[in-house]
């Protein structure tokens, strides 16, 4: 276990992404099977289930130090981590420097910790007391982290997938997709995970997303209309739809598997022709319109009572390009030709109105289009997609063929960085956000936003926030960057009085982007490109 | 003997104030870091070896008396003196005497060895104010060897990466008990942001041993920082004065690097938990050896400390200062 807990303190020391992927590059690359394998699980946040809950672990830290549980408490409220909090009082007990135990962390896992589910309290209280003496600071960490199923390390899976792509010298989403569903952590499966043998390989896999960049200048400049195809832009989750072998996959841009979570795309995507991949929208939606995200959120939230959410809040897949037909990738056909094949798969398709096609707006002219663009509230969407006729389905977000032309020009996605009380009957609350964004690793704050909530929500967060709290300001808590949200604001303008150097005017949240992950949320890059778009946009003529 | 008044702790007796926060006609000082030594007061009183420091911070025509460790001064009824604290150079405890018993004020101290002041001495009394910086039992200090250790460690490791090994510390105490720790394992020269230059100057005038310095500045254009170390104030972090040092591994050196979420917050390459206050321990023994039946906590984790300390048979108190919340010194 010596070797990962040093790569878990490799990962955790650092904020670059880079370093962490190769840190555990290099682990999977070098690491025994049986110990790389039980690293991939917990690394990818999978956990021990009903090993020891956590209060038996305070209670076990109370006995052994004759602490008081409120001074406990209140170390916890400093730390904001129960195993750490266990692991720093413990050290009253041992020397920071021991000797520790050489075995390894299959051996860990296997031998010791998975027979605490069988012992009595007693028994366990003893084992897990000898074995936390008995470890140095960091590797009793980790051992109280595994036990109680809590290791997050500050990479996501998509690391960790890049990862083993990289340990491996396989693409990541084959990776990814080897990551899916149930398996067993083993030296078999680890060996299997890394093959180069494709024989068998997943037939539920997606092709990487082709990604649009947000329209920078008029629309005009892309020349004649004619070229383009004009798609409305649709609030919901970008997912492809895999029909293959009999099976349906539905994939999250994110490469996370969300089929489970919308059974009725599922259902309707069985009527498919074998061999067909659909690119397009997971969408709320209801009487003929799609509904605000934040009713589409609440089937993504919910792990469980999917049968009642499905009732609850009505989804479709709006489709909007093909990538493989019969078995076939026609992602370098034209986007034309691909929208034709599109149309005709719709034409026999009878999936009770779930998969739905996206209309193409028909416009003659630019101008006629921006008339028609002004119409987007009040269908639910946000702007438009202009996509160039000629183009190839491409890979990752590369610019010149795809743009996304939103009505709404500021919003930014923004990652929750504090938290304090509200005022009035929110005083008990913690409903007063302030949000960051990414400058060189570091979260900066860029706007502070109080409205934008529903009561649920802001319930929900609350009791997220007080959880999560990483260090106390008197009424500010610092939390943990964990939350993504879509904020809009009403115009922007440089402030000397900013740490960031730039105001917001009006900002709100739009949305809770549970769906992003906080490495995702906007750099202070963007925002001050859109500073910079604005400025050049608000430019007397002649200057 | 002391009062809280709105310009901070006063003695009615002997007509003065101790670290007051705010101008004051006589004000005696426990160290010169900012939270406890503000300027502006007609009169100052300290420690002689703090003297120096002082005027650094005042300027040289500030009006400071000063009195070795241990001697006696009477102000009005209350018989004053000065003890070592071991926190930084010059530091110290203030004992006060009168027909209304002996207190000691600790100010900020610490009892592990420090190269660069004298170390702590336990001074008895009835009622003692300790300071609760570290007041919760998950702060527990290594020892000072293994973190010198595992700085010299990083130093090396991000030499070998071509990288500028940059040590955000404390301006005064700590940047200089990095040097005389270092020194015991290298005779290097350590690159220094010009904002330390004075204090180490004063470190060195009151005869401590520290590695060379030279201002990282004052470098020809184009030089390579790459696999040197730098120690500059926290508040150089991402200013301008940054850039040229090149590719950098950062770190910090306070006790705060001892909890996770605090490092990952700060986002800091490493943290090494070295401090210049006590541990939870050592506010304990302290506490207990100083014979103190009364005991009143301050700055920091005061409350849990108290709490601690009337649970196990004290009786207790809590001083509030102007400086709740902040974090200096350390």
């Amino acid at each position: 276990m010596i070797r990962f807990s040093e790569l878990y303190d490799a990962i955790d020391r650092t904020t670059s992404t880079n370093a962490k992927v190769k840190a555990m590059a290099a682990y999977f690359a070098s690491a025994p099977p049986p110990d790389a394998a039980w690293a991939v699980f917990f690394l990818t946040g999978r956990r021990l289930k009903r090993l020891v809950p956590s209060a038996a672990i305070r209670d076990w830290a109370l006995d052994a130090t004759g602490l008081e549980p409120w001074l406990l408490d209140e170390c916890y409220a400093v730390v904001g981590d129960g195993a750490e909090t266990v692991a720093l009082v413990l050290d009253q007990l041992t020397p920071a420097e021991m000797k520790t135990t050489p075995l390894t962390l299959a051996e860990w896992v296997e031998d010791r910790l998975l027979s605490l589910r069988d012992a009595d309290a007693a028994t366990q209280q003893a084992r897990v007391t000898g074995w936390l003496g008995s470890l140095d600071r960091l590797q009793r960490f980790i051992l109280l982290k595994l036990i109680t199923g809590e290791l997050r390390v500050g990479v996501s899976q998509t690391l960790v997938v890049r990862a083993l792509g990289q340990a491996a010298k396989l693409p990541t989403p084959t990776i990814a997709a080897r990551l899916m569903g149930e398996w067993t952590p083993s030296a078999e499966w680890f060996t299997s995970l890394l093959s180069h043998d494709q024989s068998d390989e997943d037939r539920s896999r997606p092709y990487p997303f082709y990604l649009a960049s947000p329209l920078e200048g008029t629309p005009e400049s892309l020349g004649n209309i004619a070229d383009w195809i004009v798609e409305w832009k649709w609030d919901g989750i970008r997912a492809q739809l895999v029909r293959r072998g009999g099976l349906v996959h539905l994939w999250s841009r994110g490469e996370e598997l969300i089929t489970h979570r919308f059974p009725e795309i599922a259902a309707a995507a069985t009527h498919l022709p074998d061999g067909t991949v659909l690119d397009g929208e997971v969408l709320a939606f209801r009487d003929g319109a799609p509904l605000l995200f934040s009713a589409l959120q609440q089937r993504i939230g919910r792990q469980k009572q999917v049968a009642q959410m499905v009732r609850a809040v009505p989804v479709v897949f709006m489709t909007y390009d093909v990538l493989e037909e019969r078995g076939v990738d026609i992602r370098s056909l034209p986007l034309d030709e691909r929208r034709q094949r599109l149309s005709a798969l719709a034409d026999r398709e009878s999936g009770a109105g779930v998969i739905r096609t996206s209309p193409i707006v028909e416009e003659e002219s630019w101008d006629a289009l921006a008339r028609v663009r002004t119409e987007s509230r009040t269908r639910g969407v946000e702007g438009m997609m202009l996509k160039r006729r000629s183009s190839p389905y491409g890979v990752g977000r590369k610019k010149g063929d795809w743009w996304k032309w939103k009505i709404d020009p500021y919003t930014i996605d923004a990652v929750l960085i504090y938290a304090q009380p509200g005022s009035g009957r929110r005083a008990s609350l913690l409903t007063d956000y302030t949000f960051g964004v990414w400058e060189g690793g570091e979260l900066v704050p860029i706007a502070k936003a109080y409205s934008g909530l529903s009561n649920e929500e802001i319930d929900e967060m609350d009791r997220w926030i007080r959880r999560h709290t990483r260090e106390r300001f008197g009424p500010v808590r610092h939390v943990e960057p964990v939350h993504v949200f879509e904020l809009g604001f009403e115009g922007i303008a440089r402030s000397p009085r900013h740490r960031s150097g730039i105001a917001v005017r009006f900002p709100r949240m739009l949305h809770w982007r549970r769906d992003k992950k906080p490495e995702e949320a906007d750099t202070l890059d963007n925002v001050r490109k859109l500073l910079h778009t604005v400025e050049e946009r608000h430019r007397p003529p002649g200057t | 003997m002391l009062v809280e008044r709105s310009e901070g702790l006063f003695c009615p007796a002997g007509a003065f104030y101790i670290d007051p926060w705010q101008p004051v006609a006589r004000a005696l000082i426990t160290h010169a870091h900012g939270d406890h030594a503000r300027s502006g007061s007609a009169a100052y009183l300290c420690a002689s070896p703090c003297t120096g420091l002082l005027h650094r911070r005042f300027g040289t025509d500030a009006n400071i008396e000063h009195l070795p460790y241990g001697h006696t001064l009477t102000l009005g009824d209350v018989r004053v003196s000065f003890h070592p604290a071991g926190h930084v150079l010059g530091s110290s405890q203030i004992r006060l005497e009168s027909a209304a018993g002996v207190w000691v004020v600790g100010g900020d101290y610490k009892r592990v060895a420090d190269p660069t002041c004298a170390p702590f001495e336990v001074v008895r009394c009835d009622t003692f104010i300790t300071e609760s910086t570290f007041g919760l039992p998950i702060y527990r200090w290594d020892p000072t060897d293994n973190v010198i250790r595992e700085v010299l460690d990083w130093w090396r490791s991000s030499q070998a990466e071509g990288k500028t090994s940059v040590l955000f510390c404390y301006t005064i105490g700590k940047a200089q008990r990095v040097l005389a720790e270092l020194a015991r394992y290298t005779d290097r020269r350590v690159l220094v942001h010009g904002m330390m230059l004075s204090t180490i100057d004063a470190y060195r005038e009151a005869g401590i041993a520290m590695l060379p310095v030279d201002p990282a500045t004052e470098r020809p254009r184009g030089t390579s920082f790459a696999g040197e170390l730098v120690l500059a104030p926290l508040s150089a972090r991402g200013t301008p004065w940054m850039r040229r040092l090149g590719d950098i591994s950062d770190a910090f050196a306070s006790g705060l690097m001892r909890v996770r979420g605090v490092r990952r917050q700060r986002a800091f390459d490493r943290g090494f938990v070295l401090s210049d206050h006590a541990d939870w321990p050592a506010l304990i023994q302290t506490v207990t050896e100083t014979g103190a039946s009364h005991i009143l906590a301050t700055h920091g984790h005061a409350e849990p400390l108290a709490r601690e300390l009337g649970r196990r048979g004290w009786k207790t108190g809590v001083i509030r200062t102007a400086w709740e919340g902040e974090f200096t010194g350390d």
